[in-house]
């Protein structure tokens, strides 16, 4: 480096702006961001295709497929995987891919039963103890604390002894056992906002305590509590498919997607296609669902 | 905007004496964020023991250039073109394990953060010493008497009980200088200090550059100093080098940069830095309203805290029997160190915190017992501005949302009048209506203080107190901010109650200051007669610690 | 400490009487009768008698009001009492520590497994530095959280049993036959164990005492052991604490799937039999399995951490 007791010499020299308030980005620009977004996260977008498709089973079911799910022909009985039969058929002769589709509806109603439950409830014990406090506050995470000190299965398992079998009590079981986490989660976020500093400001602005309940606590709490939500829906999908596998579901024949998976079974060493396909239903359905909780907990933050 | 920079940056200084090839010298260092090129063609040059200063505002690259030089980029950043010699070598040529030789022993790193920057499961003596191990510079033992003779000369009393201490049992000033012990550790030749005081208190700040100094003087050590408080670079620096936009824009020894700058953003910087000798912003005092009487009157505010008792007692007295008053159409600072009591005592003035005991009296009326409804009412006329525009604005609300809050509130006007409102003093902020239906995230931090100013006036209030609300900007966007502040004064003969850790700053905005400590009001008085004749002792601390205040640029 | 200790003991105390009453709450109080069902013994609701119900209501205390069923209950709980199967009428104490060996040798075998492979495998992501095997790593564990453990079981009995022979596919007669099982009931816990540590791993990376680290000169060995992992080891440890009681849980799924005999078979058969103070009992070991590992997390807390003992000793004050 040359230059002796140099002060650099600025060239061209334009004088700085105070900086000015940046453009409204233009409507096509936010439409290419958000293309972008998807463009590079194919695994979201095959998550929510099958998401989408899985949900569409549980509600049309016959736009998949157009097969009896509970009479078979019995001279077609364990056919592998064809053309005709993708998933092949059980030992009824009953098309296993006609099955798990009419099984997504049975299956998708309890977990949203599940869901739904855990959702309301715990939400609504989570804001109560976040927003009164005290005593309130104390008594009802010691409930949430018991909820969570009796390991999930065996709570659910407990619950299902007492109010007997079937597909929505399986659901009210595997809901109560995400109380808790709902609960945790709500009460968290309405303390982390109620101590924000732009609740404080709004209390000092002289708006009202509902007021800042209602507009500011429960809008900004709810994003995570909903985020949780959707994390929970893939944990639900197996809980409640494993009971239903340890035959606590839906009387057979009715199709549910643990259940046709614990049908298999016995046909393990022959018919590799009765377990292998409603399982894998059921991973995918979860594996996509947690992907899309992931991308919305990642928007989230 | 081009602005290519002819460098012909000085190699070396008056300091040092001429001829003497660089200890390390940057050349068209380029470095990029995926597309975004933060540092573009800087050229750097460092002399054996001499000490530089590279100061920018944030978003200048200065902190990035810092870390080039050491190849520790944060993941994502990539050196796309230039060369970092270090005594004629090229750092770069043998690759990360040959890089990784030379961290440490020759060139240490004095991190930002020191709150972060230790392990906090390690013990303090064990990180200090560490580099010694990595070097092969020492064994066990050797390196665990270094580590104790490295804290004695950061000045610990006790370096062989610090050493055995974890960082939390340390305050935020000892966790520095345990810092500057480990990056001397290995005798450097080059020590790298980012932003090494900026999260310490003023006289801590003193402190800690103090040993820095003394040290590397004696080692003969060349010192990187990054910093955006540019008092910091006249102090301490033989040679300054300004950055903005990834680029230098000058470059020199400092007294000649500071002294008489020559590129319109160093003069602009330099004019935006509130300096104990310019000019001042405080309006004079609007002519005395004639039913006279102080708008707030504080009598003798104690606030207690409960404390666990491993700290060493019951209760922390954050307030102490602090009295002052506020009168109309006034600015009246608080200045302090952080836990000086200065924010709760202005959130007790604002009846956010209610005190132990003492009382507030506004505009005549004790507003110390006042809850609930009375209280709300009682809001209308006093409102505060926080410190951090990034937090006091829900970011699910629209600007028009935030700044119509207080009016919908007390029911003031209707939704569209809300909205004519707040268009207006949007206008009255010097902000364009297009903002006002932009969200938090989509404005500048000087902007977002904007809207919370906006928002504070809403109501038309009587006090406004304003609690740092200047100290999370950058200097250029603090001078917009108190000029806007100092307006709205004169022109609505508001009242502030001005809480600031930064002298400077209180001297530009306040009539009349109160020097608080350890939860005492010190000092009281015109902010002429505190700022030219101190009466208190730790006032004078106070003001020989801010930076700025040696001869600029004078060798040491 | 010893007072923080006392302190937490009482706690688990406290929650394990809890979790005993919502048990019961659940399991008798509930709409249904609990006689009915017990009688009916899973299902067909017919053949019993107003005399039988009667006699099994006296036999059982149920004729008595809950709140007096309740304190006697509890107070033979504490005692470890609690209670003869419906089923068989043999106590339930006996019962479960009969079957409990074989399931504590499968869930400490996948203990250990989720425990090596999860941590493993979350140190192995962060380390690599080329993206797409970082990327291909870290994408392991979302797998293994996403397949039903039956599902998973019944694949490796297909393919390593069936197909290649390797391994047997059903009973617990010998160690090899543990394998397949402590694979399947490992599988989600050590997959959940690989997501939290590895992003507390890179947590911990990116904290600015990291790069004072690397600053110094350290290899990434240094960095990542001597300075990461201990940093981010505390995460994962209290999720394994919550899991413990899940590996519990889950080999009700895992022994079905593999025909072994254990706590969990003897849970499912309890629960096809509705038979209620066996599944009482099940409940109420199942909480004090949680309590117990939670209880130890939270002792070896501080010798990670310094910072949690320190406020540890701040919070045992009494307010």
């Amino acid at each position: 480096m040359n230059g002796v007791n140099g002060v650099t010499r600025v060239a061209g020299t334009a004088p700085h702006q105070a900086p000015s308030p940046p453009a409204v980005t233009p409507e096509a620009g936010r439409l290419a961001a958000r293309l972008g977004y998807w463009l590079r996260r194919p695994g979201l977008v095959l998550s929510v295709l099958v998401v989408g498709a899985v949900l569409t089973a549980a509600i049309l079911p016959e736009l998949f497929t157009s097969r009896d799910p509970l009479t078979g022909v019995p001279a077609e009985k364990l056919r592998g995987p064809s053309a005709e039969h993708p998933f092949g058929t059980d030992q009824l002769g009953r098309d296993l891919f006609a099955r798990t589709v009419h099984g997504a509806a049975l299956s998708l109603r309890a977990t949203s039963l599940a869901v739904a439950v855990g959702l309301v409830a715990g939400s609504a014990m989570g804001l109560l103890a976040g927003a009164l406090g005290g005593r309130v506050d104390d008594v009802l995470m010691r409930c949430a604390d018991v909820l969570l000190a009796i390991p999930a299965l065996l709570l659910s398992l407990a619950i299902v002894t007492a109010l007997g079998f079937g597909t929505t009590r399986v659901a009210i079981a595997v809901g109560v056992t995400s109380v808790a986490g709902f609960a945790r989660v709500m009460r968290a976020e309405v303390l982390r906002v109620r101590g924000t500093v732009y609740v404080e400001a709004a209390h000092a602005a002289g708006a009202r305590r509902h007021s800042v309940l209602l507009r500011h606590v429960l809008p900004n709490a709810a994003g995570p509590v909903l985020v949780f939500a959707a994390v929970e829906f893939g944990a639900v999908v197996l809980a409640v498919s494993a009971l239903s596998f340890l035959g606590y579901g839906a009387e057979p024949p009715t199709p549910e997607w643990g259940s046709l998976v614990s049908e298999g079974r016995d046909y393990l060493a022959g018919a590799w296609w009765l377990t292998t396909f409603p399982g894998l239903t059921i991973a995918a359905t979860v594996l996509a669902a947690n992907r899309i909780a992931r991308a919305w907990e990642g928007e989230e933050r | 905007m081009s602005r290519e920079a002819t460098s012909r940056a000085g190699g070396t200084s008056r300091g040092t004496g001429g001829v003497q090839p660089p200890l390390l010298a940057v050349r068209g260092l380029r470095v990029s964020y995926g597309a975004a090129e933060v540092v573009r063609g800087v050229d750097l040059t460092v002399a054996p023991g001499e000490t530089v200063a590279l100061v920018g505002e944030s978003g200048s690259g200065k902190s990035t250039t810092a870390h080039a030089v050491v190849g520790l980029l944060p993941r994502g950043g990539r050196r796309t073109a230039g060369e970092v010699v270090l005594a004629g070598e090229d750092l770069a040529a043998g690759g990360e394990r040959a890089l990784r030789a030379r961290r440490g022993s020759d060139i240490g790193l004095i991190p930002q953060d020191p709150y972060l920057a230790l392990n906090p499961v390690q013990r303090v003596g064990r990180q200090v010493a560490e580099s010694l191990l990595i070097h092969g510079l020492a064994d066990r033992a050797g390196a665990r008497e270094r580590a104790v003779e490295l804290l004695a000369q950061v000045g610990f009393d006790q370096p062989e009980t610090r050493a055995r201490q974890y960082p939390h049992e340390l305050s935020g000033g000892m966790r520095q200088r345990v810092l500057i012990a480990t990056a001397l550790a290995a005798g450097p030749r080059l020590l790298i200090a980012d932003e090494p005081t900026s999260a310490l208190d003023v006289t801590v700040q003193r402190q800690v550059l103090d040993h820095l100094e003394r040290l590397t003087r004696d080692r003969g050590t060349a010192l990187l100093l990054i910093t955006h408080d540019l008092g910091v670079a006249a102090d301490r620096a033989q040679r300054t080098v300004v950055m903005s936009r990834g680029e230098v824009v000058e470059a020199g020894p400092t007294n000649e940069v500071l002294g008489g700058p020559r590129h319109p953003y160093t003069r602009r910087l330099l004019a935006a830095v509130p300096s104990l000798a310019g000019p001042r912003l405080a309006a004079p005092r609007a002519a005395r309203t004639p039913d006279g009487g102080p708008l707030v009157v504080a009598d003798r505010l104690v606030k207690d805290f409960p404390l666990p008792r491993s700290a060493g007692g019951r209760r922390l007295r954050a307030v102490d029997g602090v009295s002052l008053t506020v009168a109309r159409g006034e600015t009246f600072a608080l200045v302090g160190e952080s836990g000086s009591g200065k924010s709760t005592t202005a959130r007790i003035v604002m009846r956010l915190t209610a005190p132990s005991s003492g009382t507030v009296t506004f505009d005549g009326l004790d507003a110390t017992a006042l809850t609930g409804e009375p209280l709300r009412r009682l809001r209308r006329r006093m409102q505060i501005v926080y410190q951090s525009p990034y937090a006091s604005l829900d970011p699910r609300f629209t600007v028009a949302e935030s700044i119509g809050e207080p009016l919908r509130a007390f029911r003031v006007a209707g939704r569209r009048e809300r909205a004519r409102r707040a268009a207006e003093l949007l206008e009255r902020v010097a902000l364009p209506a297009s903002a006002l239906r932009r969200r938090p995230a989509e404005l500048s931090g000087g902007q977002r203080q904007r809207v919370a100013i906006a928002r504070a006036l809403a109501l038309e209030p009587d006090l406004v107190v304003c609690d740092e609300p200047v100290s999370a900007l950058d200097v250029s966007v603090q001078a917009q901010i108190l000029d806007l502040l100092a307006e709205l004064q004169r022109e609505l003969g508001l009242s502030y109650l001005f809480i600031s850790h930064d002298l400077a700053v209180v001297r530009q905005i306040a009539h009349r200051v109160g020097v608080m400590r350890d939860g005492r009001l010190v000092e009281t008085g015109t902010t002429e007669r505190i700022f030219d004749e101190p009466h208190h002792a730790y006032t004078e601390e106070l003001l020989a610690a801010i930076p700025g205040r040696r001869t600029a640029g004078q060798p040491r | 400490m010893a007072r923080f200790l006392a302190r937490r003991i009482v706690q688990s105390v406290l929650v394990l009487w809890a979790s005993f009453t919502l048990a019961f709450v659940v399991l008798y109080l509930l709409p249904s009768d609990p006689v009915a069902i017990m009688a009916a013994g899973g299902g067909e609701a017919s053949a019993v008698t107003d005399e039988q119900v009667a006699e099994l209501r006296e036999t059982y205390g149920l004729d008595q009001p809950a709140w007096r069923q309740y304190l006697e209950r509890l107070a033979d709980a504490a005692h470890g009492d609690f209670g003869q199967s419906v089923a068989n009428g043999e106590p339930v104490g006996r019962v479960i520590a009969e079957s409990l060996p074989a399931t504590l040798q499968l869930a400490g075998c996948a203990l250990l497994v989720a425990a090596l492979g999860g941590g493993g495998l979350a140190l192995a992501a962060t380390w690599v530095r080329r993206g797409w095997l970082r990327q291909a790593l870290l994408s392991l564990p979302a797998l293994g959280v996403s397949a039903p453990t039956f599902w998973v079981g019944l694949l490796l009995v297909q393919l390593v049993s069936f197909r290649w022979g390797l391994l047997p596919a059903f009973g617990n007669e010998g160690w090899d036959a543990i394998v397949l099982p402590a694979i399947t009931l490992a599988l989600p816990v050590g997959s959940v164990l690989a997501q939290v540590f590895a992003k507390s791993l890179r947590t911990a990376l990116a904290e600015p005492y990291a790069e004072t680290a690397w600053a110094k000169g350290a290899s990434p060995a240094r960095v990542h052991l001597g300075h990461a992992v201990r940093n981010a080891a505390l995460p994962p440890l209290t999720v394994l604490g919550l899991l413990l009681g899940n590996l519990l849980a889950g080999s009700v799924v895992v022994e079905s799937v593999f025909s072994r005999t254990g706590l969990g078979r003897t849970t499912a058969t309890a629960v096809n039999s509705q038979d209620i103070p066996m599944v009482l009992g099940i409940v109420s070991f199942g909480a004090l399995v949680f309590v117990l590992a939670n209880l130890l997390v939270d002792l070896l807390g501080p010798l990670l951490d310094p910072r949690l003992a320190a406020e540890r000793a701040e919070r045992a004050v009494p307010a």
